[in-house]
Parts: structure tokens; C-alpha cells; sequence
């Protein structure tokens, strides 16, 4: 049972280590008439391997959470480490691997390429990072569209094409801010079975930020659900389903269980009017 | 083939408009140099007025005909050869056009980096391209010419003055039109300020860079002409415009303006030459 999680077993919570802590965290934007707040006082851990979905309504602070994580919002109070380094440590020292909404592919690079901007900033031999690209475009299944152009390819291979480029520098960590919401139902049923397999593989440490309820369940080995105005986690999930997913897992009564689970917390933190 | 057809009719209309034109244009002298006794039939008058030695309006065959002997009867050094001319005028154009590639790309970067500059740096940009070339042409000369430059260089001054605008704001647009997703991966990466100028604003901002050098070009060959006119009309074919104005030599004026043309049509070509150099490389798109 090892690789099954029980919402009520907090199975390991100390023996796996902590790679993201937040406490107390409060993002406030200054608006033009008033400041907003965009995080209120979030608490949340996510230790090495786990699988975390932020979800909840617009406006709910779940990108802001994400990139504050990424060092792309600064905090207002509270304390945030990143493998017990500051964010803008973590980022310096390019310890996570972002996918945006959009895939944000350079148009003038070929797929190639653009897997390998980030390790061109480095400094790193050609040789070497065109092999590492080919490694990522052959882990999400692009084998042969290196030569391609963004442009050339479907929404959803471009986001797996961004997918490839955010493992580039092969970071412990990988943040995506709802990838694939701009996808088709299939498409994006393709593509979380891809991201899936990727964690499933290799284990990296990720945050996923989403508007759907099933993709949180099928995706995460933890849900939090968060609400807004001002944003904050309403609750955390843990999810007993098994470690590895299939697609067909979505209408088992286990999996439904979690994303009734999910649904009613959404529902608590917000009355629908 | 309906593709050639209607350049083409544009083209037979224009012809025939402008023969129309040059007789009656040029028929009150034509018939003064004619025999007053003489039977002039209407035809003679016509053929007359179309071959005048100094016509108020050439005939393009004239035009043609002139630009042909000052190119083949004279050899390449010699003033009258219209090549040597515009190989004076090529020579400004492309050294200013350089210079205000130059200038605009800087300002640019300059504009695009530091806040301070563009607030201060902007306004004089603009306000620079509200004074009239012709007013400020004569000062350059004279003012560099005090200095001890002479022939090229205040031409090319002047060049680069009026072609540095449009690759100036061209240049600030294209700097700038990285969205904030593409600001923020770069980020992501630990990027530096020069790594995400060379690897995100500078490949941008091509697609910025062509049309405004189409411009900067245009600018160039008409800002060329405009310096030689200043400089005692020397050399150039902004000279031979200004000698052909002095001495009712309409052939030599027409002459000069179809060679600038031309010059400017080349050089628009070469750069979208590049430009589909660049957009090949890039896949099919800029």
C-alpha cells in the first residue's frame, strides 16, 4: 500500500523533506482606489514528490500563490522558502522549471531552439544541450518536431513543447499555471496524461494551478481548495487514489469520492451569487 | 497574366498623358522656332515639340536617350556621366543611412532601458524631425565646413539626422512588443538585462526593423539630393538638379530624378532582400 495515500493517514508527512513552506503569506497588490488583497495569511507545505493542485474561483489568488513561489510577485509579509531558500535564492539559482497559461514560445526559434534558450543563458556546449532537448522533446512525445516552428504546431503540442522547455534545466521543482486551459477536453485529457507520466517517472516535485475539478483529482496526490476576496486556502485534500493514474480511474467510485470531496469545499467558499 | 495587365494599362495611360502634355507644353516654342511661311502641318508641329534641345517637358524617350549618352559617350570619371553622379549620391546616402541606423538603434536601446531617457530623450527625437531639412541643410554644410569637413560628411550628417527617426521610434516599438509572459519566463530563467535584449527585444523587434529601414531608406535618398543642393552643387545627382535648374536643362533634371529613383528602388530592394533572408531563416515568418 505504499504508493496509496489515505486522506486520513497522514502517511510520511515527516519523513518526506519540505520543499515549499509558506506561513502566514499575505500578497496585497496597490490598486489604483484600494490595495487588494490577493493572499490572505496562506499557510502550505508541499514536501519532495507530491503533486499539488490549487484550485478555486477566479480571482482566488492561485496564480499569485504560484508566482510567488517563481519570485514573480513579491510578498507583502509572511515567510516563503523554496527548499529552504528565499524565492528570489530558488530562482537565482533556476531551482524550478514554469509553464504560463500560454506556452510563450519564441516564434523566430524552431522547437529545438526554443528548449534550449534556457540553457543558452547558461553558457552550456551546443552538443550538450541539443541532446538535453531532444531527451524533454522525446519525454512528451515530440521526437520528430524539433525543426518545426511554434507556429506549426497544434495549441497542445506548443504547450508541450513549453512543458520540455520548463524541464530544461532539470529542476526539482515544476510549476504550471494552468496549462492547458485553453485546450480543447481532448486535447487536454491527452495532455494530463502526459504530465502523469512525467511525475510519475521522475518524481519532480509539482504545483499545478486549475480551474478543473477533475483534472485537480486526476492530477494531484493533494488538492488545496482555495476562495476569493480576499484569497485564501479554504482546505486541503489529500487524495487516496492510487500513485499511478489511468484516464478510465475517472469513474471509479474512489475518484469521485475525491472530486465530491473537492466540490463541496469549493461550494463552502462560495455561495454561487 | 491579369496580374501584368493592369500595371501595364496604368503604365500606357501615364505615357500617353505625358506626350499629350509635353506637346502642348512645349508647342508655343516649338512653332516659334519653326519657319512662320513655312507649311507646318500639324504632325511637324507635334514631332517638333517632342525633340526640342532644351523642351519645357522631355518626352521619356528623350529622358532615356540623354541618360544613355551621358552613360555610354563619357567615360565613368568624367562629371557628366550620370553613374559617377549617383555613385557620389549612393555614397552619402548609405554612409547617413548607416550612421542613422546606427544613432536610432542606440537611442533606442537607450530609450527602451532607462526611464530617464525617454522622458528626456523622446521629445527631443520628435521635435528634431519638425524642422524643415531645407532650413537646416545649408547650416550643417556651412557649420561642418567651418570645421574643416567637407563633401561627404555634412552630407552624410544630414542623412543620418532625417533617417535616424523611423528606426528611432520603429526600433522603441519593437524593444518594447515582448509581452509580460515572455518578460516573465525569461525571468524564470535568471536571465540578464543584456541576455534578455539579445535573446528576446533584439529578435523581436525585426519584424519592426524592415519597415521602418524601408523609410530610413526612402528618407535617405531624398535627404541625400537635399545636401548636395547646399554645397555649391558640386557633386551628386542633388547637383545636377540644381545646374539643370540654373541652365533650363529640364533633360538633366529629369535625368537625375529618374537615376534617384532608381537608387532608392534599389536600395529598398536590397533591404527586402535581407528581409526575406531573415524571414527564410525564421521559417516563412518574421
Amino acid at each position: 500500500m505504499d504508493d496509496v495515500r489515505l486522506s486520513d493517514a497522514p502517511v510520511s508527512t515527516t519523513a518526506r523533506p519540505v520543499v515549499i513552506e509558506a506561513e502566514k503569506l499575505n500578497i496585497i497588490f496597490n490598486a489604483a482606489d484600494k490595495p487588494v488583497v490577493a493572499l490572505s495569511d496562506v499557510d502550505l507545505t508541499v514536501q519532495l514528490g507530491d503533486f499539488v493542485s490549487l484550485i478555486g474561483p477566479s480571482g482566488c489568488g492561485k496564480t499569485t500563490l504560484l508566482r510567488a513561489i517563481a519570485d514573480l510577485v513579491p510578498l507583502s509579509s509572511g515567510k516563503l522558502s523554496i527548499n529552504g531558500m528565499t524565492p528570489d535564492e530558488a530562482r537565482r539559482n533556476r531551482a524550478y522549471g514554469y509553464v504560463f497559461q500560454a506556452p510563450a514560445l519564441f516564434p523566430w526559434r524552431n522547437v529545438t531552439k526554443n528548449v534550449t534558450l534556457p540553457l543558452e543563458l547558461t553558457g552550456m556546449p551546443k552538443a550538450e544541450r541539443e541532446a538535453r532537448a531532444a531527451e524533454n522533446l522525446q519525454l512528451l512525445g515530440l521526437k520528430d518536431f524539433g525543426n518545426k516552428f511554434p507556429w506549426q504546431l497544434s495549441g497542445g503540442m506548443q504547450q508541450r513543447v513549453s512543458i520540455a522547455r520548463a524541464l530544461s534545466f532539470k529542476p526539482s521543482l515544476l510549476l504550471m499555471d494552468e496549462p492547458f486551459g485553453a485546450l480543447d477536453e481532448i486535447t487536454r485529457d491527452s495532455l494530463n496524461l502526459h504530465v502523469h507520466e512525467l511525475w510519475a517517472q521522475t518524481g519532480m516535485t509539482s504545483v499545478f494551478v486549475t480551474h478543473s475539478i477533475p483534472e485537480a483529482v486526476f492530477l494531484s496526490t493533494r488538492i488545496v481548495v482555495m476562495s476569493a476576496r480576499p484569497g485564501r486556502v479554504l482546505r486541503i485534500i489529500e487524495s487516496n487514489l492510487p500513485r499511478h493514474r489511468t484516464l478510465e480511474m475517472r469513474d471509479s467510485p474512489a475518484f469521485v469520492a475525491v472530486a465530491h470531496q473537492v466540490r463541496e469545499a469549493l461550494r463552502e467558499g462560495h455561495s454561487y451569487d | 497574366m491579369t496580374k501584368f495587365v493592369a500595371p501595364a494599362t496604368v503604365l500606357v495611360a501615364l505615357l500617353i498623358i505625358w506626350y499629350i502634355a509635353a506637346y502642348f507644353l512645349n508647342e508655343p516654342q516649338a512653332i516659334a522656332l519653326m519657319d512662320p511661311d513655312g507649311p507646318n502641318s500639324f504632325w511637324a508641329v507635334v514631332q517638333a515639340s517632342w525633340s526640342m534641345d532644351r523642351p519645357v517637358l522631355p518626352t521619356p524617350d528623350q529622358i532615356l536617350s540623354n541618360l544613355a549618352d551621358s552613360i555610354f559617350n563619357y567615360p565613368l570619371d568624367s562629371p557628366r556621366n550620370f553613374l559617377l553622379q549617383t555613385a557620389f549620391t549612393a555614397q552619402a546616402a548609405l554612409t547617413g543611412l548607416a550612421l542613422g541606423l546606427i544613432l536610432g538603434i542606440a537611442l533606442a536601446i537607450g530609450i527602451v532601458h532607462s526611464r530617464v531617457l525617454d522622458r528626456s530623450l523622446m521629445p527631443w527625437v520628435i521635435a528634431s524631425q519638425t524642422i524643415p531639412i531645407l532650413a537646416i541643410a545649408p547650416m550643417v554644410v556651412v557649420a561642418m565646413g567651418n570645421v574643416g569637413f567637407t563633401g561627404l560628411a555634412p552630407k552624410a550628417a544630414i542623412v543620418g539626422y532625417l533617417s535616424f527617426f523611423p528606426i528611432a521610434v520603429g526600433m522603441v516599438k519593437g524593444f518594447r512588443s515582448p509581452d509580460t509572459m515572455q518578460l516573465d519566463l525569461m525571468r524564470t530563467y535568471n536571465a540578464s538585462g543584456a541576455q534578455i535584449f539579445s535573446k528576446l527585444r533584439w529578435p523581436v523587434s525585426m519584424a519592426f526593423l524592415f519597415p521602418s529601414l524601408k523609410v530610413a531608406v526612402a528618407l535617405a535618398v531624398t535627404g541625400a539630393i537635399v545636401a548636395e543642393l547646399p554645397t555649391g552643387a558640386q557633386v551628386g545627382l542633388g547637383a545636377r538638379l540644381l545646374a539643370g535648374s540654373y541652365y533650363g536643362q529640364t533633360m538633366m533634371m529629369w535625368g537625375a530624378l529618374v537615376l534617384a529613383s532608381l537608387l532608392a528602388i534599389t536600395l529598398i530592394g536590397c533591404v527586402r532582400l535581407g528581409e526575406f533572408c531573415l524571414r527564410t531563416s525564421r521559417g516563412g515568418r518574421l
